[in-house]
């Protein structure tokens, strides 16, 4: 292939193409048509269940996929090593992957292994025009600043994207590429690390990251039970329920539910923030939301400055009126 | 058994001051303390000295001052401490970094085991411990959230988005782990008279066998070019007291028009 190469990661969870491969597929589609590069999404699984055309369709050139039945579970011995074997023979410039815990944990091993960098948890990507090379912003220093970071020399230029922080882009009806089934020396899905088993979490079904409408609250909701309130208008909307990070600590929800820069980033087309002032590392998780509505009593909060619907006020009084109605408008239908 | 433990000084505050003028970090009159995740770390270590014997030893990269955080865990009952300190270190990306501790690793083991904290509170990124892990050509695991002796290894549970996946690792490897698995203890007055009287050898770059250009600025893949201020905001539609009964049907509004309802 001619001209820069951009390689995705994409992310097999369940047999499922993971929906943040979509979402980097498409960035990369849009970084490698500014300099007139190509785009492939790697998938490795124990085999799928979607059809990886679904990739091309989505800004792919072509698919590489690799099954095997050591990968039907992540395997991050298996990965990186596989990985390293493909990068190495395709030689991209570029190489996007998920900041999810898989991505998380091969990444920076396969960076290593690589001899490059790899930037972490990147909220802005393109590229530069004078250098043609990858910019890579993330949030820095507790999320006060943002860094621009850049792989000067080594390649590939790696980095790591929060799922969520790149809208996936529309699939076409149709698409050329080709999907491909790159030949792996056996021995390297011989893995050191056995994995024994897998319990599905209480929380693992209702991932706040999927949702349309998240429900968040903070140390304003002074006590665990104030969480009822979020949950039954959460319901009520089709959404779940989200945390501050003082109210994960006090233990009134669980960690999957926090929001922010050391928890999940939510894109939800509705965010409800109730009791929380609004720092800069909440907002970090939470400000590319369709439409962000804020309860707070103190009218300087900094979290009415991202809402685009204020109410001041004290929210136990707010919350159960406003669930009422939406109950009522509801119910109505 | 013997087991390293990589720790790291950080900040001690959750409000980090910021210079405005060059957007870094104000460190001046600022408390340190050690990483919270490698103090779990350091426990698991030491839980795993009680069962099994051994010996733990606690591993830092970073300026002279670090040695307040060694001693830390010294006095948590640590047997030995190492402190990598030397100019050429300074600007060392997350590559750079995980070098110049392979290194240290490999000059004061061999080790059964290698414990990190998943990740650090200044730095953010979580890579030191794969890097680390790769370049000495370990087997390794993150996100763990508990832990115990196997048959030649170590099984793990790794929390992970949609459940606990469970793992065995044989020796010698290396984990990085989560707030979860245990709660770290108090140094005691005994570990800490223990602590003033254990010398921590400092080492250079020249005592771990590396050369100036793998380390620091020059041996790091990575380079930050700009530092910004995020500027969020939306044009806000604000309800009072007053008006919260009008705020409320605005919402309800929206909600239908954006077919949430
Ligand atoms: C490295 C780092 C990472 C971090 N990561 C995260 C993260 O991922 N997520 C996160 O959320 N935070 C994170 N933080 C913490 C963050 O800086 C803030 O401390 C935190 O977000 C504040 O949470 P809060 O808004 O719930 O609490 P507070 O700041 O205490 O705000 C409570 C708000 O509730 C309002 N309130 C109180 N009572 C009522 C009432 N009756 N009615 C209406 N309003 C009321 C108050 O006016 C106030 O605005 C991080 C910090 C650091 C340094
Ligand atoms: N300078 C350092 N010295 C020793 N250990 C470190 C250093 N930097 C990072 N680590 C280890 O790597 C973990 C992850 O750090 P980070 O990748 O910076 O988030 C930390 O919890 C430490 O265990």
């Amino acid at each position: 292939m001619t001209g820069k190469q951009f390689f995705v990661l994409g992310e097999v969870r369940d047999r499922h193409i993971h929906s943040v491969t979509f979402e980097l597929t498409g960035k990369a589609r849009e970084l490698a048509d500014t300099c007139g590069g190509t785009v492939t999404a790697v998938l490795l699984s124990g085999g799928l269940d979607d059809d990886p055309e679904t990739l091309l369709r989505s800004g792919a050139d072509r698919v590489m996929t690799v099954e095997h039945p050591v990968l039907s579970m992540y395997n991050q011995d298996a990965e990186v090593k596989v990985l390293a074997h493909l990068l190495r023979r395709e030689t991209p410039d570029v190489v996007l992957a998920p900041a999810t815990t898989s991505g998380r944990t091969t990444l920076p091993a396969l960076a290593a292994e690589l001899e490059t960098g790899l930037t972490a948890d990147c909220t802005g990507l393109e590229m530069d025009p004078e250098t043609g090379l990858l910019l890579q912003t993330r949030p820095a220093i507790g999320g006060n600043v943002m860094a621009t970071i850049k792989t000067p020399v080594r390649r590939p230029q790696m980095a790591t994207v929060r799922p969520r922080t790149f809208r996936a882009p529309d699939r076409k009806a149709a698409a050329g590429g080709a999907v491909i089934r790159p030949e792996i020396p056996p021995e390297l899905f011989v893995s050191r690390v056995v994995n024994l088993g897998f319990e599905r979490g209480e929380d693992g079904g209702s991932n706040i990251q999927d949702l349309d409408v998240v429900v968040s609250g903070g140390k304003g909701l002074k006590r665990p039970e104030s969480f009822r309130i979020l949950e039954e208008l959460a319901a009520l909307l089709g959404g779940g329920v989200g945390a501050s990070r003082p109210a994960v600590e006090a233990k009134w929800m669980g960690y999957p539910h926090q929001v922010g820069l050391s928890g999940k980033v939510v894109a939800p087309k509705v965010y409800i923030a109730a009791g929380i002032s609004g720092a800069v590392q909440h907002l970090a998780g939470m400000q590319t939301a369709g439409f962000v509505v804020a309860v707070n009593r103190d009218p300087d909060a900094s979290i009415f400055r991202v809402a685009d619907l204020g109410l001041c006020g004290d929210l136990f009084d707010i919350l159960p009126r406003l669930t009422e109605r939406i109950r009522k408008e509801v119910g109505a239908e | 058994m013997k087991i390293a433990v990589l720790i790291k000084q950080v900040p001690d505050s959750d409000d980090v001051r910021m210079d405005p003028e060059t957007g870094t970090m104000v460190r001046e009159g600022m408390g340190a303390i050690v990483n919270p995740l490698d103090l779990n770390a350091l426990q698991a270590a030491l839980d795993l000295r009680s069962a099994a014997g051994g010996e733990v030893t606690v591993i830092t990269m970073g300026p002279p001052r670090a040695h307040e955080a060694l001693r830390e865990c010294l006095s948590m009952g640590a047997d030995r401490g190492m402190l990598l300190t030397d100019r050429a270190f300074a600007g060392s990306d997350t590559w750079a970094t995980a070098k110049v501790l392979a290194a240290a690793v490999k000059k004061a083991g061999p080790f059964d085991l290698v414990l990190a904290g998943e990740k650090a509170t200044d730095g953010e990124t979580g890579q030191v411990g794969p890097e680390t892990a790769a370049l000495l050509g370990m087997p390794f695991s993150t996100y763990v959230s508990a832990l115990s002796l196997a048959d030649g290894g170590v099984e793990v549970a790794r929390t992970v988005e949609e459940g606990i996946q469970r793992q065995f690792l044989p020796f010698p490897c290396l984990l990085t782990v989560l707030h979860a698995l245990n709660e770290p203890s108090m140094p005691t007055l005994a570990g800490k008279k223990r602590a003033r009287r254990t010398e921590i050898p400092l080492e250079g770059i020249a005592s771990i066998g590396i050369s100036p250009e793998e380390t620091g600025l020059g041996g790091s893949a990575t380079r930050v070019v700009k530092i910004s201020y995020p500027t969020i905001s939306r044009t806000t539609e604000m309800f009072d007291e007053k008006r919260i009964d009008e705020g409320i049907e605005r919402l309800v509004a929206v909600l239908r028009d954006m077919a949430v309802i």
